[in-house]
């Protein structure tokens, strides 16, 4: 499309956005931005004004995750651009497509430490796929084109635009959407090579124990059905990371838990004993695989993933394999091999009951020793998950609520897990679930947050009462920052220090001054119709469940 | 082991700095650093001399790939390559030694490029091992100043390329 309107770098910036589709634009304004705010105005995109920028990011995160689309923020320079390092930081650990747009003072003041000026870009360089900094008006449209391209192909991730508040203000003479773009030094692998693709089939029909293990890269590239009818279609067992949880259901009879540190016992033994690994859309990461060993000594390995860098860098494969997820799956189905790995999913089955006695025996135990007015917070995930619809999204915070989210969450079909997996980032779960809403207004989002996590997100209620984004998060409360509390009884034999958490404020207090409902959990008697009422409470609702600190993940 | 990575870059600014970044980053090692324009004007050399084990150094160059600003990386053992180094030693001399400093720049091949009442520039330009040979013969010397540019590197002719 090509205008020739007197129009400035802000208007430019703003039919970029028009033209990539999109929706939402999170953010915060300051002056150096405001001249792009201005724009907007005129424009069809909605706005969410957030109260802290990192969680514009996550807000972005959770909308680009559930939407398929490249989230946007836009925010100030200096402490406004800083304040979203953290988000960018945990985006670009999950690979999720982002462009984030930070003011950035007058260019002719830029490095001579002028009011709320910050050197972002280079601040940001080992967390973004690539940065600009955009020096003329005529350039904006190609570098748009270019952050989106990037943002959302190969290996998806956030990329920044900074934007020098005159460069907004400078008139554009004439404005055109590049059709397509090409880069000469970015040319993100798609197909995968077919030699490879027959070496795995063959090797599939030697093998006795082949698994799956699923990672985030098979959801980034919407391919979890292809990946699951695969599976299925052959009956090789899967096993997932965190970041892969949702790619399979998990009472799917293929599916056996999330490996790792935090893993199923089903998982972990299915890892060690298998004869061929098959790693989709994973990096191989230490919480996940913390010996990679493990999965190359006496086995077949193969990676498949997008990113080439990935392959190799913890574990040397026997078979490698890069290319887009989607496409290479629908080769594989395309290709027959022989198998009848029954016998092998039945041994795995088998881990898989055993753990199920041992763990309904520590949960008696625990609840023989549990403090009255707390719940199991295992059970109470169970019994929430089932109770979800069957394509709600639920959103996990860091801790142990996001461990036991892990191990007991119940998700279907059509549901989807959404948590921050290599970056760890607390307060990740009330913005993304926020996020996640507005992209599917019809979708039941919850959220359950650690009471640490919730303070460092909580100010967001405002974001969602402003937009009418409804609200049902749940805050796991033990009164102490319970991962860390947990380390510090196994590592520093219960020296605790700085994890008590005892100042936390009145939460019911909290959820009124929001204009929310509010329920407490703090008997087992009562869960069933707590769980049955947060759920179908048509307004926001905030649900407090009351844990023992002792509760081990 | 040591290793010579040929980078291809757009010469862009900011360009230098993501690349060492990367190397710091990853804590890849930097022995050296040379970069400058080629005959394309858009588009620079780098030279980076690394070390490490041979899955450090697989990866520093799928990571050097990943780097948008990078159009090509090559990489090269030592012995693959024609390297060179110039290095420009300023040094304090006396009638006592001026004929022995004179010599051995004579024996080396370095030249004397700037000359006062008692100082003196040597320029030395040659692979980096021969570099450092004529250095450490310097030691005896009163070295004043001291710049080196690190190795440059081109892979060898090969005949059929």
């Amino acid at each position: 499309m090509s205008d020739e309107v007197r129009m400035n770098g802000a208007d430019a910036a703003i039919k970029c956005l028009e033209a990539e589709g999109v929706e939402y634009v999170f953010g915060y304004p300051g002056v150096a931005i405001c001249p792009f705010y201005d724009s907007i105005l005129g424009s069809n995109i909605k706005t969410i004004l957030v109260r802290q920028e990192q969680n514009a990011a996550h807000e972005a995160s959770g909308y680009a995750r559930i939407s398929g689309r490249t989230g946007v923020v836009a925010v100030t320079s200096g402490p406004g651009a800083e304040n979203l390092i953290t988000g960018i930081a945990t985006a670009f650990a999950d690979s999720i497509p982002m462009v984030c747009i930070t003011g950035q003072v007058d260019s002719n003041q830029m490095g001579s430490d002028v009011f709320q000026e910050a050197d972002i870009s280079g601040a940001v360089e080992s967390f973004v796929k690539y940065s600009y900094i955009v020096r003329d008006a005529s350039e904006v449209a190609q570098i748009f084109k270019e952050a989106f391209f990037i943002a959302g192909s190969g290996r998806k991730g956030p990329v920044l635009i900074d934007f020098p508040c005159d460069v907004q203000k400078e008139i554009v003479k004439k404005f055109e959407y590049p059709e397509t773009v090409k880069m000469r030094t970015y040319k993100p692998t798609v197909s995968g090579n077919t030699i490879q693709i027959r070496k795995v089939t063959g090797k599939l029909e030697d093998a006795k124990r082949p698994l799956l293990c699923v990672g985030g890269g098979v959801l980034l590239s919407d391919a979890a059905s292809s990946v699951r009818s695969f599976a299925e279609e052959h009956g090789i067992p899967v096993v997932c990371t965190m970041m892969g949880l949702s790619v399979m259901p998990t009472d799917h009879p293929l599916f056996f838990g999330m490996v790792g540190n935090n893993g199923q016992y089903s998982a972990n033994q299915a890892m060690n004993d298998a004869d061929m690994i098959i790693v989709v859309g994973a990096r191989v990461a230490d919480r996940s695989i913390n010996r990679p060993a493990v999965i190359t000594e006496g086995k077949t390995l193969v990676h498949i993933d997008v990113d080439p860098a990935e392959i190799g860098k913890n574990a040397g494969p026997n078979i490698p394999l890069v290319g887009d997820i989607r496409h290479i799956f629908a080769e594989f189905e395309k290709l027959e091999f022989e198998s009848d790995y029954s016998e092998w999913v039945g041994k795995i089955d088998h881990y898989r009951k055993q753990t199920v006695h041992e763990n309904q025996i520590a949960a008696r135990k625990a609840a023989m020793i549990r403090s009255g007015n707390t719940v199991d917070p295992r059970a109470f995930i169970r019994a929430l998950s089932l109770a979800m619809d069957d394509d709600a999204v639920y959103v996990a915070d860091v801790g142990q609520n996001q461990l036991w989210s892990c191990a007991n969450a119940v998700i279907r079909d059509d549901g989807r897990f959404l948590t921050s997996g290599g970056m760890g980032t607390m307060g990740y779960a009330l913005g993304a679930s926020i996020g996640a809403k507005l992209a599917a207004p019809g979708r039941q989002v919850i959220g359950v947050n650690g009471d640490g996590a919730f303070q460092m997100s909580f100010m967001e209620l405002a974001t969602a009462c402003e937009y009418g984004v409804q609200v049902k998060n749940i805050v796991i409360r033990n009164n102490w920052l319970g991962l860390v509390r947990q380390y510090q009884h196994f590592a520093y034999n219960d020296r605790f220090s700085v994890t008590d958490l005892s100042g936390s404020p009145d939460l019911e207090k909290i959820a009124a001054a929001y204009g929310m409902d509010y329920l407490k959990l703090d008997s087992e008697d009562d869960r069933e119709k707590t769980i049955d009422a947060f759920l179908k409470d048509e307004r926001s609702v905030l649900l407090e469940v009351m844990v023992d600190p002792n509760e081990l993940a | 082991m040591k290793r010579i990575y040929s980078v291809l870059v757009e010469n862009k600014a900011g360009v230098l700095c993501k690349v060492a970044g990367l190397f710091w980053r990853r804590c890849f090692n930097i022995d050296s650093l040379v970069v400058g324009t080629t005959d394309k004007p858009d588009v620079s050399n780098m030279i980076i001399v690394s070390s490490g084990d041979g899955k450090t150094l697989e990866q520093i160059e799928k990571q050097l790939n990943k780097k948008l600003d990078v159009i090509k990386v090559k990489t090269f053992d030592e012995q693959e390559a024609v390297s060179r180094e110039l290095m420009l030693i300023k040094l304090k001399y006396n009638r006592d030694n001026r004929r022995d400093i004179i010599e051995n720049c004579e024996i080396c091949g370095a030249s004397i490029v700037d000359m006062s009442r008692n100082l003196m520039t040597v320029q030395m330009c040659d692979t980096p091992e021969r570099v450092q040979i004529f250095l450490d013969s310097m030691r005896s010397v009163s070295i004043v100043e001291i710049t080196r540019t690190g190795t440059l590197a081109l892979s060898k002719c090969i005949n059929g390329q």
